[in-house]
């Protein structure tokens, strides 16, 4: 079974990003980044997937610009065994995302696609379901556990109120939410031996797919701040507090 | 112009996030229809049907609908798609399921997880977890719209749309529906709740966790929990609060043992008033927090629980 991670290069989880001065963006500039941790829970995925056997070949692909290979180097040290770099610089729509991995899709003919629900940066959780739909292929999303099997993937997802558990024939999309499982860490040894590793470089025209965008971000803005709290010094006074002053409790 | 919002609803009753849905769709004017398609789902439709401002309500009522499967819904939805400008659903994990499914069918993009409708084609969204507000403008034909239903409150009843009976009936095998393990509750739900009592590592085991269940039930609240408490297994996931959880902003929400990190902030950082207890001084939450009470839970919560 071959399985396709769409990786993606994002702000480090842990950075409390700021809203650049001009309103246009998000300060980025000298900003850590790395794999987004969804995608990271992907690979993850794959690589446990291979270890019992059921996946022979694991090819991750990322758009993004040349920076983006550094995560691909990442996928590959944590055990993917090629992957591909789709040239384009960022921004790029979800829906041109989802038709640029359509694309790779036809060429690679995966059986499971495995990717992260959403990305930190956008948190638009839209690509999985879009290359799912155009690629005419079930979606099993949010997922907490995934078992393969028999020409179908068993998805147990996290929805509201609980869990839901769907079977769905391959080849298909899966996306993953945080408890499918607990990353490992690249160690030094596959680290090397990931430089060694092929990166097939591609462009939106080397795929046949035009990339457009339908949005236009006009600003951005840092949300209201909140007023400033205050300590309370007791259960005592905290009730007080909330039914005399701000009169949330009765 | 019309708009068609797609319900959210179990069959037999109407979600009240529906309603906060439907308020998004009043603000881009023109005619606002319901779609309800489910398995002997006539309870939902009627009660989707006596919101206010609905003018009509359309009922797919067919064993293929029953567990509302994104790979059957989103083609009844593009066949019905050519007599709208907008489509929406609520943000929770029906509609993010669902949505983008529908906008590539339509070859079109999606605007997730609004929080306010600038105009007929500007809305703003949050990006990295909230740590900011994108004010974005769609030049598609057709808008495809999750709702962040905490931003809106809930439209009233008091209409009287007319039913309309589809008999559209999609069928596929990709996807099959195996089980489904919802939680029962008599608490309020996390989405709706007015007061949400949240807890976190702190809490220590899910024994400890009743502590809160009872404060909750003086309270008539809900109950919620951050990432570390779900992933030590205190609690099930659907008490999830926070950026990829559930997004909530209640009147009142306590977060107890909680250290309030970017992600769990991100879920809970709109509530109106926001208290926090935790024994270390430092911890982010007192940030965000508008009283904050550094003390020992355990110490903390019968008190609170006895002048309640």
């Amino acid at each position: 079974m071959k399985i396709l991670v769409p990786i993606k290069r994002v702000v480090d989880a842990n950075v409390k990003v700021r809203v650049a001065a001009d309103n246009a963006s998000v300060d980025l500039a000298n900003v850590k980044m790395a794999m987004n941790p969804f995608c990271e829970i992907a690979v993850e995925e794959a690589v446990r997937l291979r270890e019992k056997g059921l996946a022979t070949e694991i090819v991750a692909v990322t758009v993004g610009d040349d920076k983006s290979q550094e995560q691909l180097r990442t996928a590959m040290a944590l055990g993917a065994d090629r992957s591909i770099w789709i040239e384009q610089a960022s921004p790029v729509e979800p829906l041109a995302i989802a038709k640029l991995l359509q694309a790779v899709v036809a060429r690679e003919a995966p059986d499971l696609v495995i990717l992260g629900k959403q990305s930190i940066d956008g948190d638009n959780n839209q690509v999985g379901q879009m290359l799912a739909a155009l690629c005419d292929m079930p979606q099993g999303t949010f997922a907490f556990k995934l078992d393969v099997a028999n020409g179908k993937a068993v998805v147990s997802r996290e929805i509201d109120g609980g869990e839901q558990v769907v079977s769905l024939t391959l080849p298909a999309v899966v996306t993953t939410d945080l408890r499918l499982n607990e990353p490992r860490y690249a160690k030094l040894p596959d680290i090397m031996k990931a430089k060694k590793k092929p990166i097939d470089h591609l462009t939106p025209e080397a795929l046949g797919v035009t990339v457009t965008s339908s949005q236009t971000v006009l600003t951005v803005n840092e949300p209201s701040a909140r007023k400033a709290g205050i300590r309370v010094n007791s259960a005592q006074e905290l009730v007080d507090r909330l039914r005399n002053e701000a009169r949330v409790i009765p | 112009m019309s708009c068609l919002v797609i319900a959210d609803h179990d069959n037999r009753s109407l979600n009240a996030v529906t309603a906060c849905v439907i308020t998004a769709a009043k603000a881009l004017g023109g005619d606002i229809h319901v779609l309800v398609a489910g398995t002997e789902c006539q309870e939902a439709a009627s009660q989707a049907a006596a919101l206010e401002g609905v003018a009509q309500v359309l009922v797919a009522d067919h064993g293929v609908y029953e567990h509302r499967l994104p790979e059957t819904l989103a083609p009844l939805i593009r066949g019905l798609a050519a007599d709208y400008e907008h489509i929406l659903a609520s943000a929770g994990t029906a509609g993010k399921n669902l949505m983008p499914r529908v906008a590539a069918l339509l070859d079109v993009g999606q605007i997730s997880d609004i929080v306010a409708v600038a105009s007929a084609n500007t809305f703003v969204r949050p990006i990295y977890a909230g740590n900011a507000l994108a004010t974005v403008e769609s030049r598609d034909p057709i808008k495809i719209i999750t709702v962040r239903t905490s931003a809106f409150e809930a439209t009233p009843s008091g209409g009287s749309a007319t039913m309309k009976n589809l008999d559209t009936v999609i069928s596929q095998d990709k996807s099959t529906f195996v089980s489904e393990n919802l939680s029962s509750s008599e608490r309020p739900e996390l989405a709706a709740a007015s007061i949400v009592v949240s807890g976190g590592r702190g809490l220590g085991s899910a024994e400890n966790f009743r502590l809160l269940e009872s404060m909750a039930d003086k309270l008539g609240a809900a109950i919620g929990a951050s990432r570390a408490a779900v992933d030590a297994g205190y609690v099930g996931n659907d008490l999830q609060v926070g950026q990829t959880g559930k997004i909530v902003a209640p009147d009142l929400y306590i977060a107890v043992g909680i250290s309030g990190a970017i992600q769990h902030l991100a879920g809970m950082k709109d509530s109106k008033v926001i208290v926090a207890i935790n024994h270390d001084a430092d911890a982010p939450i007192f940030q965000v927090a508008d009283y904050g009470l550094v003390a020992d839970l355990f110490e903390v919560l019968p008190e609170m629980e006895a002048l309640l």
